[in-house]
């Protein structure tokens, strides 16, 4: 396959002795969307928590194997053996529920990773930066007027485009999204569905859902999780149709999940 | 339909009465602010708010070093309380399981419930005797005590209370954990914080025990945290049980103050708590 961006080798991760993520190698590759879809519960949100070290907040989290987070070909990142800092503002991340920092207007929702750590941002760079993430996530004519507004006077959907802006405003390598749009409406899922298609370009996004239509209709590349394990890996559109294994045929015929 | 009426007329019947009892149980306070209003509102004015006691005898004076007096025990309270309590808090509700936070929760609530009195003997025991005499800092020590489990309590309550995807958002930007907690955790807590601090210093603003042997009192006005100084209920306690007939007109006029104070504290409490 082409061009590799983040790899994992024989990862394990479980919680209190207990294997939620079993022997995992996966590569993910630069600029497409991936999916990770599977039922509740087989791993695949605590997959992509590994990716950028969010897992091991967990209490008694433990995690074993190798996470390369590759950002060219001279320059790889042993993800577990760096400052998860650094990692973890290489890697964004997107949550269920759209979480903006409620004490922030918008506009410093949007340059949060900045203010947080203590990276001081120009005025005009700042600016620059609000404007071009909210740009990229379709906000910018909705709220251009209302900068100074709390985030959390938003709707549903546009907190949660707000939220992928503070992510995208990091420039990161890749995006996670861990089942993005279950909070969401219809309208709103549609919205950024059609914003993480646009987004390929710029960034590499992993997106975790229990939604096979969802997977079907943005992702390059699907992997299906079962039970911890991973079973099936590949282009969307081989896997849809013409799965190779058996309990990936079940679960996008909704025999299981 | 007769049952149907019966059982209307029982539910009219048990909700006048849970509405007297609540009206009933107002009455106390309501009985409370209205004799001191009434006693003390026509002692208060501009020279019994800006001016030191005078000798008995001679009219006028204030009590300006009460006032004065509080004012530096709060103060020494909240410089003494507000910082400890906040970091024991944040403890708390980040690692609320743990011997240590267990043992620390425990101690906390074991010293809510000590007498006031002898938190003052402890304050004695520790701040006056080493020192060989009273002073306003000896007070702020009783008062800082008292106030530390308030403090406690509420900051861990109400950073419980924040979701825990406000500090995933915050993390996985990169940010420290240290900087989480000091630039989202308790920024997102603050009102609710604040609210647990304003109750503490209504609880010990009016509190008279603590200091009876440590701040101790003093008719003048003094700004040094190692002398004796003056407090509102001090002074409220030595005017009430004097002989003195000007002296108890004083008191009212104290209590009135030192009660509108707290009241006022309270009623701002409430309305930051509600935002």
């Amino acid at each position: 396959m082409s061009d590799i961006v983040l790899k994992t080798e024989n990862l394990t991760a479980s919680y209190d002795e207990h294997i939620v993520v079993k022997n995992v190698n996966l590569s993910i590759i630069r600029n497409k969307i991936t999916a990770i879809m599977g039922p509740s519960g087989c791993g695949k949100t605590t997959l992509i928590r590994c990716f950028n070290r969010m897992h091991e907040l967990s209490p008694k989290a433990k995690v074993e194997g190798k996470v390369l987070l590759i950002e060219n070909s001279n320059e790889i990142i042993d993800v577990y053996s760096v400052d998860p800092m650094l990692v973890r503002r290489k890697i964004g991340m997107v949550f269920q529920k759209p979480n903006p920092f409620p004490t922030m207007s918008i506009y410093e929702n949007v340059i949060a990773g900045y203010i947080l750590n203590g990276i001081k941002l120009k005025k005009s760079e700042a600016d620059e930066i609000v404007e071009e993430s909210l740009k990229k996530v379709s906000l910018w004519d909705e709220v251009k007027d209302r900068l100074r507004k709390k985030g959390t006077f938003l709707s549903g959907g546009q907190q949660q485009r707000l939220c992928i802006a503070r992510a995208l405003a990091m420039k990161p390598d890749i995006i996670l999204l861990d089942e993005p749009t279950s909070a969401l409406d219809p309208v709103a899922t549609a919205k950024i569905e059609e914003l993480i298609e646009q987004l390929k370009d710029t960034v590499t996004i992993v997106i975790v859902t229990h939604n096979v239509g969802q997977a079907g209709r943005i992702s390059d590349y699907v992997a299906f999780m079962y039970l911890g394990e991973l079973v099936e890996y590949g282009p969307t559109d081989v896997i849809f149709t013409r799965p190779s294994h058996e309990k990936t045929e079940e679960f996008l015929t909704g025999k299981i999940g | 339909m007769k049952r149907y009426l019966f059982r209307i007329i029982k539910s009219k019947i048990i909700s006048v009465i849970l509405t007297l009892i609540v009206i009933l149980s107002t009455i106390p306070f309501l009985l409370v602010l209205y004799f001191i209003i009434k006693n003390g509102i026509s002692v208060i004015n501009w020279e019994f708010l800006t001016s030191l006691p005078k000798p008995v005898g001679e009219p006028g004076g204030g009590i300006l070093n009460a006032i004065v007096g509080t004012a530096m025990l709060v103060i020494m309270a909240l410089i003494l309380s507000v910082p400890f309590g906040i970091l024991v808090g944040v403890y708390l509700a980040e690692r609320s399981e743990g011997r240590i936070a267990f043992f620390s929760r425990l101690v906390s609530e074991i010293l809510q419930g000590v007498p006031s009195i002898v938190i003052g003997i402890i304050a004695y025991l520790w701040v006056v005797k080493p020192m060989g005499h009273f002073s306003a800092l000896s007070g702020g020590v009783a008062l800082g005590i008292m106030m530390l489990p308030l403090v406690i309590k509420s900051t861990e309550e109400i950073l419980k209370l924040i979701p825990r995807e406000i500090k995933e958002a915050s993390l996985a930007l990169g940010v420290p954990y240290y900087r989480t907690i000091l630039k989202v955790i308790i920024p997102a807590g603050l009102s609710g914080i604040l609210t647990g601090i304003l109750t503490g210093v209504a609880r010990i603003a009016g509190e008279t025990a603590p200091l009876l042997f440590t701040a101790f009192g003093n008719p003048f006005l003094n700004f040094d945290i190692l002398k004796p100084i003056s407090a509102m209920p001090l002074l409220i306690f030595t005017y009430a049980v004097s002989p003195y007939e000007e002296w108890w007109a004083k008191a009212w006029g104290a209590s009135c103050i030192l009660v509108l104070f707290v009241l006022s504290l309270n009623i701002i409490t409430r309305l930051l708590s509600r935002r």
